[in-house]
């Protein structure tokens, strides 16, 4: 039984819990949601720009994006926030004479994004069939209009699953720019329960701030989840009764 | 369906190759204005390329292309292609928009008619193939005869002096297959020039004014349909009419 009480006060000492939940609420959730939606739409913009320069008839931007993607695609999120972070800091500094870590680590977690969504963007351009852009040709449609009006927002409409999976993504990974150093009104979720976790000797703060990002993360899986199916499935539509009659006479 | 503002369509000594591949090894083909021709011959004879040669979606290797009569291979292929509508196989309606907004699309893009002018169009056009109360439907929604005779109305709608049709049945289903034909039938009276290449032998025997057969990227025979289909005089014709009729 000590060892168990040991486990529940080290995970779930509840008072601990109960000291940074305010905080949380308060500073915590809108910055992490700061980081990863502004780095998300970032991202999407020049994901899309990447797969249009992926899809290029013209190989000097189709190299140029393979090259970016690969390169932000095998490094690790922590050394590219890093590098970008401290590294474009002091720059910044002089520039604008912001000590502000965000931009930067918005900058740093917008750049990774990008690489990812610009592949899922080229895969769901790529997914559409060649006789979309034939018979928007053939009506008098540029080939770049054509891109615009027809292939590409059908291409997006089949990505979005995995976007919102990209969008979960950012939620976790915004948890690493504490590494830039945030001031008590910066930090987000994660840089929060750690202090307290820090300060007390007690795990507890952490396990609700894991709390908080299942709270973000399992809703929008299963929005996933769920936009899946209807992709694959259509919009529930009425069955007709001979069709649902039929049903019944199969198994015999 | 009447009046329309038709032109003849001509082209002559068409080559075109994809590699070592040679598709169509010198086509002459000549549609009068106002006139049906259709194109029948063996899968993999050139037929369906033909087409996208004569609107330029490929360009030949050699040989021309002339509507009404001028050559439109140094024009804008996008202006080229405004003037000849174009119906295929998989009907390739775009499933994003509604029926309506298929055929208005163009209208208000290309043509830069004001939105509600171009809806009012579209909702004339979609008249003509009797849909007008599916348009705001999905494509998705529609039957594949339905989604045909909308992607008719969506050529239709930019007014185009030649129509042409890529195998407009074959992916339909049987019973599906008569009232798409019958629209084709109403525009050919109508006097719209067309090129159907089709495997509907009757209609390419009953409607069609001239039938050109195909095989192995050129033209084999070429004539009225009482000459091709009751007086071949090629062995290849002969084997061909045997086969699918």
């Amino acid at each position: 039984m000590e060892v168990l009480d040991q486990l529940v006060k080290t995970f779930f000492d509840w008072e601990a819990m109960g000291q940074v939940i305010p905080e949380m609420f308060a500073v915590g959730l809108a910055n992490t949601l700061i980081l990863a939606i502004s780095s998300g739409i970032l991202g999407c913009i020049l994901g899309m720009i990447l797969a249009v320069m992926g899809i290029s008839r013209n190989p000097i931007p189709r190299w140029i994006a393979r090259v970016y993607t690969d390169v932000f695609r095998g490094l690790p999120a922590i050394l590219v926030i890093l590098l970008i972070g401290l590294g474009f800091g002091p720059i910044v500094r002089i520039l604008t004479g912001s000590t502000n870590p965000y931009p930067l680590g918005i900058a740093a977690l917008t750049l990774m994004a990008a690489a990812y969504i610009g592949e899922i963007f080229r895969s769901g351009i790529q997914s559409v069939e060649k006789g979309q852009l034939e018979a928007s040709r053939a009506l008098g449609f540029s080939y770049n209009s054509s891109m615009i009006l027809v292939v590409i927002p059908q291409g997006i409409r089949r990505v979005l699953p995995a976007l919102v999976n990209q969008l979960i993504g950012l939620i976790k990974e915004s948890s690493l720019i504490f590494t830039l150093g945030l001031l008590a009104s910066q930090r987000e979720i994660f840089q929060i329960g750690q202090d307290q976790a820090a300060n007390t000797g007690n795990l507890s703060p952490l396990v609700a701030a894991g709390l908080f990002y299942l709270c973000l993360t399992i809703p929008l899986t299963h929005l996933v989840n769920f936009m899946d199916k209807r992709m694959r499935d259509g919009k529930p539509v009425k069955i007709e009764p001979d069709e649902a009659a039929a049903v019944v006479g199969k198994g015999a | 369906m009447s009046d329309f503002n038709s032109g003849s369509l001509e082209a002559t000594n068409i080559h075109l190759a994809f590699g070592s591949n040679k598709v169509l090894r010198g086509i002459d083909l000549h549609v009068p204005q106002g006139t049906t021709a259709s194109v029948i011959g063996p899968s993999g004879s050139g037929k369906s390329t033909l087409l996208r040669v004569m609107n330029r979606l490929i360009e030949p290797d050699q040989g021309d292309i002339l509507l009404d009569g001028k050559s439109v291979l140094q024009d804008n292929p996008d202006e080229l292609r405004r003037r000849i509508g174009m119906v295929f196989q998989q009907f390739n309606l775009f499933p994003h928009k509604t029926v309506v907004a298929n055929v208005s699309l163009a209208l208000s893009k290309i043509r830069k008619m004001p939105k509600d002018q171009a809806h009012a169009k579209a909702m004339e056009q979609l008249d003509l193939v009797g849909l007008k109360h599916k348009a705001d439907a999905r494509p998705g929604n529609l039957s594949g005869g339905q989604q045909q005779r909308v992607a008719i109305a969506r050529a239709l709608a930019m007014e185009p002096e030649v129509m042409f049709f890529d195998e407009a049945t074959s992916a339909l289903d049987p019973e599906l297959v008569k009232g798409v034909l019958a629209l084709m039938t109403d525009l050919s009276k109508g006097g719209m020039t067309m090129v159907v290449v089709t495997h509907e032998m009757g209609f390419s025997r009953n409607v069609s004014d001239t039938v050109t057969f195909m095989d192995g990227g050129v033209v084999v025979e070429t004539g009225s349909p009482d000459q091709l289909f009751t007086e071949p005089k090629t062995d290849r014709l002969k084997g061909f009419l045997s086969d699918v009729l």
